[in-house]
Parts: structure tokens; C-alpha cells; sequence
């Protein structure tokens, strides 16, 4: 089975490696995954007053594609407003990588780790719907 | 001497286990059967039959030898699972009505399990031992799983995943005084380890070509004579290999087999000393560069040329995408292209966490130092590099306890 380039360079040279301050009031933290399943992400924005992504973080344990995907999902989300990055589709994440049909869960758990870090931000905003966060 | 550098397109070859290249001197020796000396050794009536049959006898002999049989004990098959199909189908079919019940192991080669599976779906009762943490049966399981009409116990000599070695002698001994064939899959163990069928009591045992250095496509089977062990076959046809296995035999594989147990007869000893100074080398050099490594299986009671560990907060899957240039297995070759955790693993209690962190470093007979030093190096940089990459060795190194965490299962 064959990686796309795209995937292999994400995993190889993953953008954005890193963890922002958790207690921030301006960072939103999404931990999805188990690591009984094989993967885990940590997906982390920093949002300015006027609700731009100025900054993402992530961490991730899993296969290549669940790293690329969340690397990739970083790259997209900065510059982004909270409503326009929440409206990311795994199917997006998909194409751009090239996932094999076994590997499409990767993406659908960077489009959870997107959302679950809106949702945390919003959380901490008071502009919360009620707060799905997998690590609450 | 600069060591060889390894690529995605050539990568080193760690996965020994999953099959062994095979040995030039077998090619040599299989090589004439293809071409001039092509009979049919069941031919009876010329040179070319004879020929054929001469060498099929030769090999046979090797094989037996190997094992301390005889060479009339000894059955050639298409390779350990037909033989494993045989021995368990074929004594259940002829004692069947006498005695219906098989003792297995749960971490068997699944062309065991799934043969006792089918069994039971004909009505037979099959008892599934457990291991303990270092992937051995308990004999006291075994002891209480034996009744009066326990026809079987079949318990692999290594196992495939984790390389250890089944307790085989007390095994043996246990169904030789309880009137109970005992059927071993050897096909990681013959020619790795000394095996003789009477020291170790054994009634069948299976044997692969290409996990020692023979070719693929063939194998054997020890079935006893004294007391003799009885067979329904599987293949019916011409009556070939004492009836229990008709179909014309492949000469050119059957000598590559036969090649194969030669060599390993004289050779294993000092291949095995070779390969467990390899392995100790291999575990120390990784345990000294990467902390929290965690060795799957007995660390006594093993063949030399397997590692089988967990990498911690490290995915094994993603960690075999940065180190293409290895050629390793995360669980076994045969489940993993599903996602699910090894059986084998899970079997030990290795919690799914840490089983999804797990790769078998397989070495074998043309494994040299200089790839040793290289698997260190590469493996260690990799681990280290994706565990940057890591949450849980964020939390690992916070004292976060991983468990104390709900996660969201998927």
C-alpha cells in the first residue's frame, strides 16, 4: 500500500508540533481518541478577541495517517474563524491525503479534534453548546 | 568496512518469523529436479521415477533426523497448516466416536484455532488453555483439562508472535501417561531448537519449508508408529505418503526441505549462540537508548531469533511508517491488516494500549552485527522522535496516569 506524498511529508516533517497553555482562557483543547483504539489526538487553537485561530498545536499517538491528518487539520484551521474551521469535513482531510478506504477514521477523528477544541474554547467563553470533550 | 545503508526499496529484513530467505545451498541442491531429474517419484518404471524417489527418500530422512524419528514416520505435506488441518481433523475423524475432546491453547496459530473450530461445529468439545503473562501454559490447566475422553492435546512449540517455548517435555509426558496424543505445530521450532519426538513424548508434530530456509509450498508431518497414530486423510487420491496424504509430491521442494534440515542440523547450534548473543544485543541497545520498552513473552524460555516489545506511547503502526527502511511485523503478518490488537498479546494481558505499541524484531540466519548496531540506531531514533510527537508521553512524563482519563472508545 502505497502513501501519498502529501501524507508521508506530514508525517515526516509534521507542522505545528507542540502544546499550548491548557488553563488559557483563549486556548481551546481537544483530546479525542483512546489509546486502547491506537490513536489519540491533542488538537489546541489560540483565538484572538475577534474569533480569528491565530495559532494551532497538536500532539498525536497513532498510525501515519492519524499524525498527517492532524498535522494537516493545524495547517488549514490557522487563519481561520471558529465557525469556518468547525465547518472542516473529514472528506476534505481525506482527499487531501490521499487515506487509504482502512484509513479514513484517521480523518474523521481530526475533524472530532477540531470540533472538540471549539467546543472547549466556547466552554471557557461562556458560549458553550453543551460540551462533548472525549477528555472531560 | 562501512556498514550497508538500508532504503525504503531495500529494506533490512527483521521478520524471520514471517518467513526465511531460502538458503542458496538448498536452491543448489533442488535445483536439478526442476529440469534433468524431473520424474515422478511415484513413477515406478524408469530411471527418471527412481531418481525422483531416491531423492524424495533422502529428504525424508533429513527431516527425520532432525527430529529423532524414523524416516517412515515422517509425511510430506504443502506446509504447516495442511499439517496442523491433518493432524487435528485427521486423528479427530478416526477416534471421533471414541473420544471427542481437544485441548488447544488460545494462542495458537490460527490455522489451529480455526481447525478446532470447525471441529466444534461437527460436535467435538474443544478446551481453549490459557497462558500466563509470559505466554506459557499453566500445566496444572492442562492437568485439569485432561479427562477420559480427551482424544488430543495439541500445544504449539513456539510460538509465532512472542518466539517462546512451550514447556513441550512436561507436556509430552503429561499425555503419554494419560493415553492422550500430542500434537505439536513446530514450524517455528524445527531447526531452531533440538527436538526429539521420543525425549519429548511427541505423537505429531508439524513442520514448515520456508520458516528454515527450505522453500515455500511444502512441509512435513511426524505422525508415530509406536504406538501408532492413526489418520482420516484430507486429500484422497492415489494413496501417496502411507495413504494419509495422496497427491503426486513436488520433488524439487521436497529435496529443498530435506536440504534444509541438513543444514540446520549441523548448523543450529552454533546459529542459535550466534542469534541469542544477537538478540541480547539488539534488546540491551534499545533498552539503553529508549526508556519504557516492555519485552511480550518469556525472556528465558525463548527462541533466539525473535524480540517481540512494546514501544510505549509510540503507535506501532506509525512507528513502522518512519522506519521503512526495517522490514518488521506489528502483531502477525497474518491479522495485520486489520486494526485490532494481536490475540496473542491480549492473551498475556498486555492491556490494548500498550499491545498497539508492539513490534516482533524477527533475526535469522543471514542477520550480521553491522544490522544489529543499524536497528538500534534506527529504531531508537524513530521511537524518540514519535514520542515527541506523543500526548500520552506528555502525560506519561506529567505523572498523568492514563487510565485515570475517560476516554472516548471508537
Amino acid at each position: 500500500m502505497a502513501y501519498s506524498k502529501e501524507l508521508i511529508d506530514h508525517y515526516e516533517n509534521p507542522r505545528n508540533v507542540g502544546s499550548m497553555e491548557d488553563e488559557s482562557g483563549d486556548v481551546g483543547t481537544g483530546l479525542v481518541g483512546a489509546p486502547a483504539c491506537g490513536d489519540v489526538m491533542k488538537l489546541q487553537i489560540k483565538v484572538s478577541a475577534d474569533g480569528i485561530i491565530e495559532d494551532a498545536k497538536f500532539k498525536t499517538f497513532g498510525c501515519g495517517s492519524a499524525i498527517a491528518s492532524s498535522s494537516l487539520v493545524t495547517e488549514w484551521v490557522k487563519g481561520k474563524t471558529i465557525d469556518e474551521a468547525g465547518e472542516i469535513k473529514n472528506t476534505d482531510i481525506a482527499e487531501e491525503l490521499a487515506l487509504p478506504p482502512v484509513k479514513i477514521h484517521c480523518s474523521v477523528l481530526a475533524e472530532d479534534a477540531i470540533k472538540a477544541a471549539i467546543e472547549d474554547y466556547k466552554g471557557k467563553t461562556g458560549d458553550a453548546d453543551e460540551s462533548k470533550d472525549a477528555a472531560e | 568496512m562501512t556498514a550497508k545503508t538500508w532504503t525504503q526499496n531495500d529494506p533490512l529484513y527483521l521478520d524471520y518469523q514471517a518467513t526465511t530467505p531460502t538458503d542458496p545451498r538448498v536452491v543448489e541442491a533442488m535445483a536439478p529436479y526442476w529440469t534433468t531429474k524431473f520424474g515422478n517419484p511415484h513413477s515406478r518404471n524408469h530411471h527418471f521415477g527412481w531418481e525422483a524417489e531416491d531423492a524424495v527418500e533422502v529428504a525424508r530422512g533429513h527431516v527425520a533426523d532432525l527430529i529423532g524419528a524414523t524416516p517412515k514416520e515422517v509425511i510430506f505435506t504443502s506446509g504447516a497448516t495442511e499439517s496442523n488441518n491433518l493432524a487435528i481433523k485427521g486423528a479427530a475423524k478416526f477416534y471421533g466416536d471414541q473420544k471427542n475432546h481437544i485441548i488447544t491453547c488460545i494462542t495458537e496459530h490460527k490455522c489451529v484455532l480455526e481447525t478446532c473450530r470447525s471441529l466444534q461445529q461437527d460436535g467435538f468439545d474443544v478446551t481453549y488453555l490459557h497462558v500466563k503473562e509470559n505466554g506459557l501454559i499453566d500445566l496444572d490447566d492442562l492437568k485439569a483439562a485432561i479427562t477420559d475422553k480427551t482424544l488430543l492435546v495439541s500445544i504449539m512449540a513456539v510460538n509465532n508472535e512472542i518466539g517462546v517455548i512451550q514447556p513441550l517435555k512436561e507436556i509430552g509426558a503429561l499425555c503419554r501417561e494419560n493415553k492422550v496424543f500430542f500434537h505439536t505445530d513446530a514450524a517455528q521450532a524445527f531447526g531452531k531448537i533440538p527436538l526429539d519426538v521420543n525425549e519429548l513424548n511427541i505423537d505429531m508434530m508439524s513442520i514448515s519449508g520456508h520458516k528454515v530456509y527450505g522453500p515455500m509450498g511444502v512441509g512435513a508431518m511426524y505422525v508415530r508408529k509406536k504406538p501408532r497414530v492413526r489418520l482420516v486423510p484430507l486429500i484422497h487420491g492415489g494413496g501417496q505418503e502411507r495413504g494419509m496424504r495422496s497427491g503426486t509430491l513436488p520433488t524439487p521442494l521436497v529435496v529443498g526441505l530435506g536440504k534444509a534440515a541438513e543444514l540446520a542440523k549441523k548448523e543450529m547450534a552454533a546459529e542459535a549462540e550466534r542469534l541469542h548473543d544477537f538478540q541480547h544485543r539488539l534488546y540491551e541497545g534499545l533498552r539503553q537508548r529508549i526508556p519504557e520498552i516492555f519485552l511480550n513473552g518469556d525472556e528465558e524460555n525463548r527462541i533466539p531469533g525473535n524480540l517481540n516489545i512494546s514501544f510505549a506511547y509510540v503507535e506501532g503502526e506509525g512507528l513502522m511508517m518512519g522506519i521503512k527502511d526495517l522490514a518488521v511485523s506489528s502483531g502477525s503478518a497474518c491479522t495485520s491488516a486489520s486494526l485490532e490488537p494481536s490475540y496473542v498479546l491480549r492473551a498475556l494481558g498486555v492491556e490494548d494500549e500498550l499491545a498497539h505499541t508492539s513490534l516482533r524484531l524477527g533475526l535469522g540466519r543471514f542477520t550480521t552485527e553491522d544490522d544489529i548496531e543499524y536497528a538500534i540506531e534506527r529504531i531508537s531514533k524513530e521511537v524518540n522522535r514519535l514520542r515527541e510527537l506523543s500526548p500520552l508521553w506528555d502525560m506519561a512524563k506529567a505523572g498523568i496516569d492514563i487510565k485515570s482519563i475517560k476516554w472516548a472508545e471508537h
